[in-house]
């Protein structure tokens, strides 16, 4: 099993990303630059992880969407590819087109950060097929545009198929529906604010992020 | 030659910065004030060649996000 993790100037949960890929799924973890116009061959899992990439200037994650990488991060999610992107990563595949829609400041401006509740909400998707449906589980966030906004004709096509993966259990940031993360229309691609690389074992107080990989093992393998 | 390119929020999409500005500006002791939107402004120096698709291109492309952004382009006559 053969894992890549994107870095870019200003990723910050590119070594939390690589060690949850790691220890939880055992896979060769390659850390790639975004500079880098190619991906290894055959990749089982591509992860995008939190940050602030470029510094977040002009949008949060638009000048990485841009980044010479993205383009083979692309071609190989239209090919199947499992891609994760987490926090800054979800902003990254919003501004590449990966998915829907776009994350906005938070509704009350601040940077929040803290441990929510999620709702499961789609357990037969390859990212969360360890989860029951409509589980309460427990994940960090720490941002500051998680804002999730699409047209309500988007929302109600997300919903309505099923792409909708964790929506907010409580108030966090003023997103559309409370949507934490969706799906592509293939399923392949997840993109989520909450950090499940940040709860992986009791001591960083709790483990509910750990099934997300876990699932995913079992997709792969 | 400068080119100057504003990019705003669209109608209906909520705007917390514009909204904490507004109150920002209530609590200076100013009233009257229906609403305020904040956008964007980038300046561009380049060639006199450089073509309005052009410009049009990078807006799309990059410089404004068009899920929630419009953008306006004022060439410098």
């Amino acid at each position: 099993m053969h894992a890549a993790v994107i870095q870019f100037p200003g990723s910050n949960c590119d070594r939390d990303m690589a060690v949850a890929v790691q220890q939880i799924m055992g896979a060769r973890t390659s850390l790639i630059w975004h500079g880098e116009a190619e991906l290894p061959d055959n990749l089982d899992l591509i992860a995008i992880p939190g940050g602030f990439s470029y510094g977040d200037y002009l949008r949060s994650g638009a000048m990485a969407a841009r980044s010479p990488v993205m383009q083979s991060v692309i071609a190989a999610a239209s090919r199947g590819v499992p891609v994760l992107g987490v926090c800054n990563g979800f902003q990254i595949l919003t501004e590449a087109g990966l998915l829907p829609g776009a994350l906005m400041r938070n509704a009350g401006i601040r940077f929040v950060c803290r441990t929510v509740q999620l709702k499961v909400e789609n357990s037969q998707s390859i990212f969360t097929s360890q989860y029951e449906n409509g589980e309460q589980i427990a994940i960090p966030v720490a941002h500051h545009d998680g804002n999730y906004f699409a047209d309500s004709e988007t929302l109600d096509r997300l919903e309505g198929e099923g792409r909708v993966a964790f929506r907010y259990a409580e108030s966090v940031n003023g997103s559309a529906r409370d949507i934490a993360g969706i799906l592509n229309n293939a399923g392949n691609v997840l993109g989520m604010m909450p950090h499940p690389e940040r709860m992986i074992e009791p001591l960083q107080g709790g483990s509910d992020g750990r099934r997300l990989f876990e699932a995913l093992i079992r997709e792969i393998a | 030659m400068k080119t100057r390119v504003f990019v705003t929020l669209k109608n209906g999409v909520l705007d917390p910065q514009g909204k904490a500005i507004h109150h920002a500006i209530e609590s200076l002791g100013f009233s009257g004030i229906h609403d305020v939107r904040a956008g964007r402004l980038i300046e561009i120096e380049h060639e006199p060649g450089l073509s309005r698709t052009d410009l049009e291109s990078m807006c799309s492309k990059l410089l404004a996000n068009l899920v929630i952004e419009n953008f306006e382009i004022e060439q410098a006559a």
